[in-house]
């Protein structure tokens, strides 16, 4: 059982402007087997908040802390994070030209688990993940990102999910732009990551539709930098509803 | 003729070195006429002369003294260079290692061979050099239409001045892979006459894996015949100075050239590649892609890149670009795109060139995954020449330079 603690944290970037302040005292904390889903207008800093715990150089950490199990994980490198258990579903994953998809899975899960991967089991565990995600087996021999649809890239951030087996998976986005048979398939990979592990899922959202298919235990709705307000799956259903506005307008007003 | 000279130069100086990341980006494309006729010469306005219009010979005496500001040598350190240029050159027979399949042929033959002085025409002294003193010319003929291939292994050379002459010449409809694999010292001037023939499909990979010490100055000549393809391949990672130059001409309608290079230049090397490509017949394809990595002290590489497509090359289709990874402080990258276009109606051309450091979004993407910064850096500039290795299509070579990928950034982690 492990815990992912986010308390009171301030992030900023920098801009052509100055400093911008994005995130204004995020308190979020997320279990081992729990699934909260992130849920806000645009600009709202959900991103920021998912890059953040990644350890992206862009987003500057004011004050707070992000503990896993009470480990300092803003002292930790973007590589030591990931070592230790944490997990980046990127909205906007990079193409890397020259560096197929099997020799990046290869060389990820060496760094992970700190050795190299027994040959037969390895091939084996990623034919059967890609085929679960109905990819192509010759996406193995393509270059990471490289020419991908939106849905390629989506399912190569499952399929990475699925392999490298953290403990906590941020998933930005991973829904959007993706039609409705896409989603499924996406939603399944990470239904299966959970039940093969502990699994603890944080997602990013805007939209509801992706909680037809991963249900979340915890909705927290993102505005203006910090949670507005939190609540159960029914919440979800209440901002299908009605949707972001009543939550801005009072942002606005405090603001 | 256009009016407007467009000129692009990038580099990161060693006097001034990069801080940035992507340090300039040029990129164009379009139908408008545009001409460009001296590039290096960075004097603003310069006389307008198409690429194709300068001075050639193939008698050394002919060229007046190399005095470093010309166009052609302005980049290169020609002090290095000065008995290739004009010294005196051993123009005999030379050893080689030969293996071939298909029924390629390989043999010498005489200064009165037909072929020769066919495919170009020597624009710079050191060329008609090695021109004026060659006195048999290695031909290697590639006939029939099944696959043939002949690896030429040169690493035997030693210290002396040479000047050679290599005729390739594949005949109508062949389909061949020729590799010029060089090893060892050298001290060479040279020029590789390329001749595809109607509906021929060839590749030709000059591979410069020379010794520390090493000198070459190439030019290869290419003409491309009807619906005819060429793959040019420039891979240079050893030597001292590496100035490998090739024209092609797309001469026939329908004829594709995919001009391709990678390069790794080390502390002190030179790594340099003019590359000229002539759209001469209507409906011709070109693509020229070169992309090379700098590190350590010194490390210098130039990549200018001519395009001229000319007044019957309707319909044609041409895009050059080059980029360059800069790995360390200290390096120096020239990086010249020119485009020269003589009739308006081409389906599309286009230019680009980037000169910078380490992308930080893809380092970050790796790392997120776990993976360590040094061993994600080398991945990146692993997978960067990658990129062009794949396009080859010869897998044993693929496998070979890889590996000598791999030992540069060895030999650059040290």
């Amino acid at each position: 059982m492990s815990t992912l603690a986010i308390s009171d944290l301030h992030v900023s970037i920098e801009t052509d402007q100055g400093t911008k302040p994005i995130l204004r005292g995020v308190d979020l904390a997320i279990s081992s087997g729990e699934t909260h889903a992130v849920m806000g207008p645009n600009g709202s800093g959900k991103s920021t908040l998912a890059y953040t715990i990644a350890g992206h150089p862009r987003y500057k950490v004011d004050s707070g802390s992000i503990r896993l199990d009470g480990q300092d994980v803003l002292a930790m490198t973007v590589d030591e994070r990931a070592r230790a258990g944490l997990f980046l579903a990127m909205q906007y994953p990079v193409e890397i030209p020259g560096v197929t998809v099997s020799n990046f899975l290869r060389t990820a899960k060496t760094a992970i688990d700190g050795t190299a991967p027994a040959i037969r089991g390895w091939v084996k565990d990623v034919r059967q993940s890609m085929e679960a995600l109905r990819m192509d087996s010759t996406f193995a021999e393509r270059n990471v990102n490289e020419g991908f649809s939106g849905g390629e890239k989506k399912r190569h951030e499952i399929l990475q999910l699925e392999l490298l087996k953290p403990r906590f998976a941020v998933l930005d986005e991973t829904d959007s732009g993706l039609d409705v048979d896409a989603l499924k398939i996406v939603s399944e990979g990470v239904n299966r990551a959970k039940e093969s592990s502990d699994l603890g899922v944080l997602l990013i959202t805007h939209y509801t539709r992706i909680l037809r298919y991963i249900k979340p235990d915890f909705v927290h709705v993102f505005v203006a930098g910090r949670v507005a307000e939190e609540g159960g799956p029914e919440l979800a259903d209440r901002l299908e509803d009605e949707g972001y506005d009543r939550y801005v307008a009072a942002a606005a007003a405090s603001a | 003729m256009a009016d407007k000279p467009e000129i692009a130069s990038l580099s990161t100086d060693a006097a001034h070195p990069a801080r940035g990341d992507t340090i300039e980006e040029v990129t164009g494309t379009g139908t408008r006429p545009a001409i460009i006729a001296d590039a290096t010469s960075g004097h603003g306005y310069v006389p307008v002369q198409t690429r194709n219009a300068r001075f050639s010979s193939t008698d050394v005496t002919a060229f007046p003294p190399v005095t470093g500001r010309e166009a052609t040598w302005k980049l290169t350190p020609i002090a290095d260079l000065a008995d290739l240029i004009d010294g005196e050159l051993d123009g005999t027979r030379y050893e080689i290692a030969a293996t071939t399949s298909g029924g390629a042929e390989i043999t010498w033959v005489g200064r009165d061979d037909e072929r020769i002085g066919t495919a170009g025409i020597p624009e710079d002294k050191a060329a008609a050099n090695a021109w004026s003193s060659f006195r048999e010319a290695l031909l290697v003929r590639l006939t029939g239409e099944e696959p043939t291939g002949a690896t030429i292994v040169r690493s035997g050379l030693g210290g002396i001045a040479r000047g050679a002459h290599t005729i390739i010449d594949a005949s109508r409809f062949s389909k061949g892979v020729v590799v010029l694999d060089n090893r060892g010292d050298a001290h060479l001037a040279e020029n590789v006459e390329i001749l595809v023939g109607d509906g021929a499909d060839l590749t030709v990979v000059s591979l410069q894996d020379w010794a520390d010490g090493a000198k070459h100055v190439a030019n290869h000549f290419a003409q491309v015949g009807r619906d005819a393809h060429l793959k040019h391949v420039v891979v240079s990672f050893g030597g001292s100075v590496v100035r490998v130059n090739p024209s092609v001409t797309l001469a026939g309608s329908g004829a594709d050239g995919d001009l391709l290079g990678v390069y790794f230049a080390d502390a002190a090397q030179h790594l340099e590649s003019q590359v000229f490509l002539f759209h001469k017949g209507d409906h011709t394809k070109g693509r020229v892609e070169y992309r090379g990595a700098l590190q350590g002290e010194g490390a210098h590489t130039v990549w200018i890149g001519d395009v001229l497509i000319g007044p019957d090359a309707t319909g044609t289709d041409s895009y050059e670009q080059n980029r360059n990874l800069v790995l360390s402080e200290g390096t120096r990258a020239d990086s010249v795109p020119n485009l020269e276009i003589e009739t308006g109606d081409i389906a599309g051309a286009g230019h680009a060139s980037a000169t910078g450091r380490f992308d930080d979004e893809q380092l970050f993407y790796l790392q997120a995954r776990g993976i360590p910064e040094e061993i994600a850096r080398r991945l990146v500039v692993r997978g960067f020449l990658s990129s062009i290795v794949q396009k080859i299509g010869v897998p044993e070579l693929e496998v070979r330079l890889h590996e000598a990928i791999e030992a540069e950034l060895e030999g650059s982690a040290s």
